[in-house]
C-alpha cells in the first residue's frame, strides 16, 4: 500500500487546494511502488531522445565529414586552441552548476544564484566564442553551402549550439523563480532538471570536439 | 509552507512520519550529490580532455588512424566519467529506469551509427565511378 498526496501529481495549484482541505486530497493507491520523482525520469527520457537527434547528426557528419567539394577541409579551418578554450569553458561551467547543486543541497539561496550566473556567463562564453568562429569560417567563404562537409559541420555544432542558448535561458528564468520562490520542491525538481540538461550538453561536446575538431585536424 | 510540505510526501517511507524530508525528493533516490564527486568528475574530465588535444595538437603519434582510435576510446572513457559523476548514473537512479533508458538509447545508437557508416561506405566505394573510363562505360 503507497500513500500517494494529490500535489505529488499535479503541483502546485493542486498543491494550494491541499492547503484548503487537505483531506480531500489524500487518497492511497494499491500496486506498484513508482519511481518517487517521475519528473525526472520523464526528462531523462526526452534527453535519450535528444541524443537520438545527435547520434542523427553525427551519424551524416560521419559519412559526409571528408566530402570537401574541392573546397576547404577541416584540417586547414579548425583553429584547435580557440576549441580547446571554448572545452574548457562548457568543462567549467558543468562544474559550477555542480556547485550550485550542492549549495542547493544547503538550502543556500544567494549562493545558488551566484553560481547560477558564473554558470551563465561561462554559457554565454562558449556561446561567443562558437559565434566569432562561426562568423570567422564565413568570412573565409566556409559557409555552410559551399561542400557536404561545412553543411554537416554546421548543422552539428549550431544545433549543440542552440541548445546551449536555450539552456542560457532556461537558466536565466529558472534564477528568476528561485530568486521569487526560494528553493520550494519544484525549484528544485527544475534546478535538478536543468542540471541534467546541461551536464548532457557537456557530454555531446565531448564527442564534438573529438570526433569533429581533432578527427578533423588529423592529417 | 503546507503545499511544498505536501509535495514532499511521496513513496512507502511517508506512512510513519509526516515531516519534511527534503533528502529523498531531490534525485529520484539516488545518492546525493558531493563536492568530492563533482571535484573527482571534474579533475578526470580535465586530464581525459587534455590528453587528445595534446596528441592531436603536439602530433605526438605518427600515424593519424591510430590517433583517432586513441582519442575517441578517450572520449568513450570521458563520457562514462561525465555519466557516472555528473549526471549521477547508476543502477540505482529511479529504479533502474534511467538505467534501461539509456543502454536503449545506446544500442538504437550503435545500430543507427555503424550501419550508417557501414552502408555508406560501401556505397562509396561500390557505386561511385573511378575512371573516366568506368564513367564512359557505365550503363
Amino acid at each position: 500500500m503507497t500513500a500517494i498526496t494529490f500535489p505529488v501529481i499535479n503541483g502546485a495549484l493542486a498543491g494550494q487546494d491541499a492547503v484548503a482541505n487537505p483531506d480531500n486530497q489524500r487518497f492511497y493507491v494499491a500496486g506498484e511502488h513508482h519511481p518517487q520523482n517521475g519528473t525526472l525520469l520523464g526528462f531523462w527520457l526526452y534527453l535519450m531522445s535528444d541524443c537520438l537527434i545527435f547520434a542523427v547528426l553525427f551519424a551524416v557528419y560521419a559519412v559526409v565529414g571528408r566530402s570537401y567539394a574541392a573546397g576547404p577541409s577541416g584540417a586547414e579551418l579548425f583553429n584547435l586552441p580557440l576549441v580547446a578554450l571554448n572545452t574548457a569553458m562548457l568543462l567549467l561551467s558543468s562544474i559550477t552548476y555542480g556547485f550550485a547543486i550542492l549549495e542547493m543541497q544547503r538550502r543556500r539561496v544567494k549562493s545558488v544564484l551566484a553560481w547560477l550566473a558564473v554558470t551563465g556567463l561561462l554559457g554565454c562564453a562558449f556561446i561567443g566564442l562558437e559565434l566569432y568562429e562561426f562568423a570567422h569560417l564565413i568570412g573565409e567563404g566556409a559557409v555552410p553551402q559551399r561542400s557536404a562537409f561545412l553543411s554537416a559541420f554546421f548543422t552539428l555544432v549550431g544545433t549543440h549550439g542552440l541548445h546551449v542558448a536555450f539552456g542560457i535561458l532556461w537558466l536565466v528564468v529558472l534564477m528568476v523563480q528561485v530568486n521569487r520562490g526560494g528553493l520550494v520542491a519544484e525549484n528544485r525538481r527544475r534546478l535538478m532538471c536543468l542540471s541534467m540538461f546541461w551536464h548532457f550538453l557537456d557530454v555531446i561536446w565531448i564527442g564534438v570536439f573529438t570526433f569533429v575538431y581533432l578527427m578533423g585536424s588529423l592529417p | 509552507m503546507n503545499s511544498a510540505h505536501n509535495t514532499n510526501t511521496s513513496g512507502s517511507n511517508s506512512a510513519g512520519h509526516d515531516h519534511d524530508h527534503d533528502h529523498d525528493d531531490d534525485h529520484g533516490g539516488a545518492s546525493q550529490s558531493t563536492f568530492k564527486g563533482y571535484m573527482t568528475g571534474f579533475v578526470l574530465a580535465v586530464i581525459l580532455t587534455a590528453i587528445p588535444f595534446w596528441l592531436v595538437m603536439g602530433k605526438v603519434l605518427p600515424n593519424s588512424n591510430i590517433t583517432g582510435l586513441v582519442i575517441l576510446a578517450i572520449a568513450a572513457v570521458q563520457i562514462v566519467v561525465h555519466m557516472v559523476y555528473f549526471l549521477h548514473m547508476n543502477t540505482r537512479s529511479e529504479g533502474g529506469w534511467s538505467l534501461l533508458a539509456l543502454a536503449f538509447t545506446v544500442v538504437l545508437l550503435v545500430i543507427m551509427l555503424s550501419g550508417s557508416i557501414w552502408v555508406m561506405y560501401h556505397l562509396n566505394t561500390n557505386m561511385m565511378p573511378h575512371t573516366l573510363h568506368d564513367m564512359k562505360n557505365m550503363p
